[in-house]
């Protein structure tokens, strides 16, 4: 029987190492004369035991980790294919309890299938969603998704179903579904994972977003720091042409559906939707003002979903289980659940799917290990670089977008980096300062000029000159930063830089906490 | 400049919709740059002035109008490598190297440039080289990888 052996391809575990160590395998079965079926599958997301190598062993799957070259001759050394035991033995992948504590919806497949075979997604549930779709009607897709209660993944968490409902309803002979792939926040790589991993079920969410809009071209708008991803969904996309679910008359329905990639030029605030469609039409990625909004006057003009990839992967699991199976997990109005990703000074990182309502501190402490460095964890940014710093105070509280909301912070694209006592919360605030001033598109004033007079500021905080006084400019700043700005580059970037001031003023040599904003 | 290979791209790209951007991108990665020389002809097929042209290959960081080295080595600036002490992979790499960032070694072999965010916040702190993501780099992978370029 030939052996099966999974090392994985996806960017991150090659980061660490699992192209050599594919090579090695392969090298080694032939010297000793092992017929092997390597499958290059996607990553589990469990990136501290990255490289994972699994085996198939009595139809179930036995893990080791992490694996690095040197220890490839002693695994056959103890028939690791056939489960043996080893140093870096961690038993059935599934009873891993990182996984087993998980609510996988979006990512079912990810980490199990080999990415690029249209067979593995079929045979795991792929395009069920896509055939039930195609015989409903546009709007029986779109109450399909409202009823589920999904709302933006990218961040601004504005209900997926109401969005594609405007599109629907504005009257034009052409529409467009925009893929925002322009995944720039620090700490997340969800987007990049689903890509990479299950590019087939991005394909199938934005056919369907296709079919509920009468949209017949879909963009995906792809980050340049992704060049895998790129490879990958451009594999992915002609083997699905070939196989009639994308191109004309797809499944032999009369419907037609075409997508391709466009690569982004390392621009943070192409993320913006509006910016995004700007670029995706040849310009500079300045903020547009909305009206219009872009359900209505989007890409060329026309009306145009944009939506984020996991939010636009989740479709197919809504349609093939139904709206009321995807509601049922989470709490409130956070419905579903939230592909999470712990990153920074953690211990155990990686992709944790799970329901909303799950603490900080169960991520931090349960999954993530606590710190990398063993010292204690001082604060944790949620949300990306536009993201709040919460204190450990605020670790208990459920994530949910509104619970979040009160806090002044945000759940964002679900990017969760944890610091060690050893930050300097002043710094961090004036790098957010920095980061919106290398960043800014520049078209608002606030923005442009406001995180640059933002670093000064600071600057003179630290050095404690004038410090009450510049405390209040800085507050003053920040508050027309967040009422005067565009869009949420300028919007947003107070968000840090308040909550670093607020729950570490002695990072910044202030005395006594600041007044409430 | 070469011209002939600039043309081809212009012509490939110009009446695409939203043509400019894969052109630049066409252009850069034949030509490890975009010439400036080139805008002219750009904007004669594609009816844009030349200062559109420079605005939009000034807006982006990846594009660059002057030759790089040969290798390309992007540090991540971003903040979870930052909690893992990316700061004195920025130093170390500088100082071996001897440049700064947007700079290009004597013997054209390396640029170093910044970057926010390489999605590979998972194993911080990480670098770029080429088309290739290192993570959990130190100073030790750091001294191996230039070496096994050199």
């Amino acid at each position: 029987m030939t052996i099966k052996i999974f090392v994985p391809i996806d960017s991150t575990a090659q980061s660490l190492g699992s192209n050599e160590v594919a090579h090695k395998i392969e090298f080694e079965a032939q010297k000793r004369n092992l017929e092997i079926d390597l499958v290059r599958n996607g990553s589990r997301g469990l990136f501290w035991i990255e490289p994972l190598v699994e085996v198939e062993y009595n139809g179930e799957r036995i893990a080791y980790g992490p694996i690095n070259e040197e220890d490839i001759s002693s695994l056959f050394d103890a028939k690791f294919f056939e489960g043996g035991k080893h140093d870096k033995y961690l038993g059935k992948t599934d009873e891993i309890a990182w996984l087993k504590n998980q609510e996988r919806l979006t990512f079912a497949r990810v980490g199990i299938t080999d990415p690029l075979s249209l067979k593995d997604y079929i045979d795991h549930e792929g395009f069920v969603g896509l055939k039930k779709a195609i015989n409903m009607e546009a709007q029986q897709i779109v109450n399909e998704v409202k009823d589920s209660g999904l709302r933006g993944r990218g961040g601004a968490a504005f209900p997926t179903g109401i969005k594609w409902q405007t599109v629907l309803d504005t009257e034009s002979t052409q529409k467009y579904i925009v893929c925002n792939a322009d995944e720039g926040d620090s700490g997340t790589y969800s987007d990049r994972m689903t890509m990479e991993n299950d590019p087939f079920m991005l394909i199938e969410g934005m056919i369907i977003a296709g079919l509920a809009v009468n949209a017949d071209h879909g963009y995906i708008y792809l980050r340049s720091e992704y060049p895998h991803a790129q490879d990958v969904l451009n594999k992915a996309i002609k083997i699905a042409t070939e196989n009639n679910y994308l191109g004309q008359n797809i499944l032999n329905s009369n419907k037609n559906f075409t997508l391709e990639v466009t690569r982004a030029a390392g621009a943070y605030i192409c993320g913006e939707e509006t910016s995004l469609l700007e670029s995706l039409e040849g310009k500079r990625g300045l903020v547009r003002y909305k009206p219009p909004l872009p359900a209505i006057e989007g890409l060329f003009g026309k009306p145009t979903v944009v939506n984020n990839v996991v939010s636009l992967a989740t479709i197919p699991i809504i349609m093939s289980k139904g709206a009321k199976y995807y509601a049922d997990f989470g709490v409130g109005r956070s419905k579903g659940t939230l592909p999470i990703q712990l990153a920074g000074n953690l211990k155990q990182t990686g992709l944790i799917e799970k329901a909303f309502g799950i603490t900080l501190r169960e991520l931090l402490y349960d999954f993530g290990g606590g710190s990398a460095t063993g010292k204690k964890i001082k604060a944790v940014q949620v949300g990306g670089p536009l993201g709040a710093f919460i204190a450990e105070e605020n670790f208990d509280i459920e994530l949910d977008y509104e619970a979040y909301s009160k806090l002044n912070a945000v759940v964002g694209h679900g990017g969760i980096v944890a610091f060690d006592e050893d930050v300097n919360m002043a710094e961090m605030a004036r790098y957010s300062f920095e980061f919106c001033a290398i960043e800014s598109c520049g078209k608002c004033t606030p923005c442009r000029i406001g995180s640059t007079r933002g670093m000064e500021v600071i600057d003179k905080i630290v050095a404690r000159d004038e410090q009450p006084k510049n405390v209040a400019l800085l507050e003053n700043l920040c508050d027309t930063m967040v009422n005067g700005s565009l869009c949420a580059m300028g919007g947003m970037t107070p968000f840090p830089v308040m909550s670093a001031l607020k729950y570490f003023p002695n990072d910044f040599g202030v005395e006594s906490k600041p007044s409430e904003t | 400049m070469d011209k002939i290979k600039i043309q081809q791209h212009i012509q490939k790209y110009k009446d695409v919709p939203g043509g400019l951007l894969p052109l630049m991108h066409a252009i850069q990665d034949d030509l490890g740059f975009i010439p400036e020389e080139s805008y002219p002809l750009i904007s004669h097929a594609m009816s844009l002035s030349v200062a559109e042209i420079h605005g939009f290959v000034s807006f982006y960081h990846h594009f660059r109008t002057k030759k790089a080295g040969k290798n390309i080595i992007q540090v991540c600036r971003a903040e979870s490598c930052q909690a893992m002490n990316s700061k004195s992979i920025e130093t170390y790499l500088k100082d071996k190297l001897g440049i700064d960032y947007h700079e290009m070694t004597d013997d054209q072999k390396f640029s170093l440039e910044p970057v926010y965010c390489l999605g590979n916040c998972a194993c911080s702190p990480s670098i770029m080289i080429n088309d290739d993501v290192f993570g959990r780099v130190d100073k030790e992978k750091i001294d191996k990888l230039i070496e096994d370029i050199k």
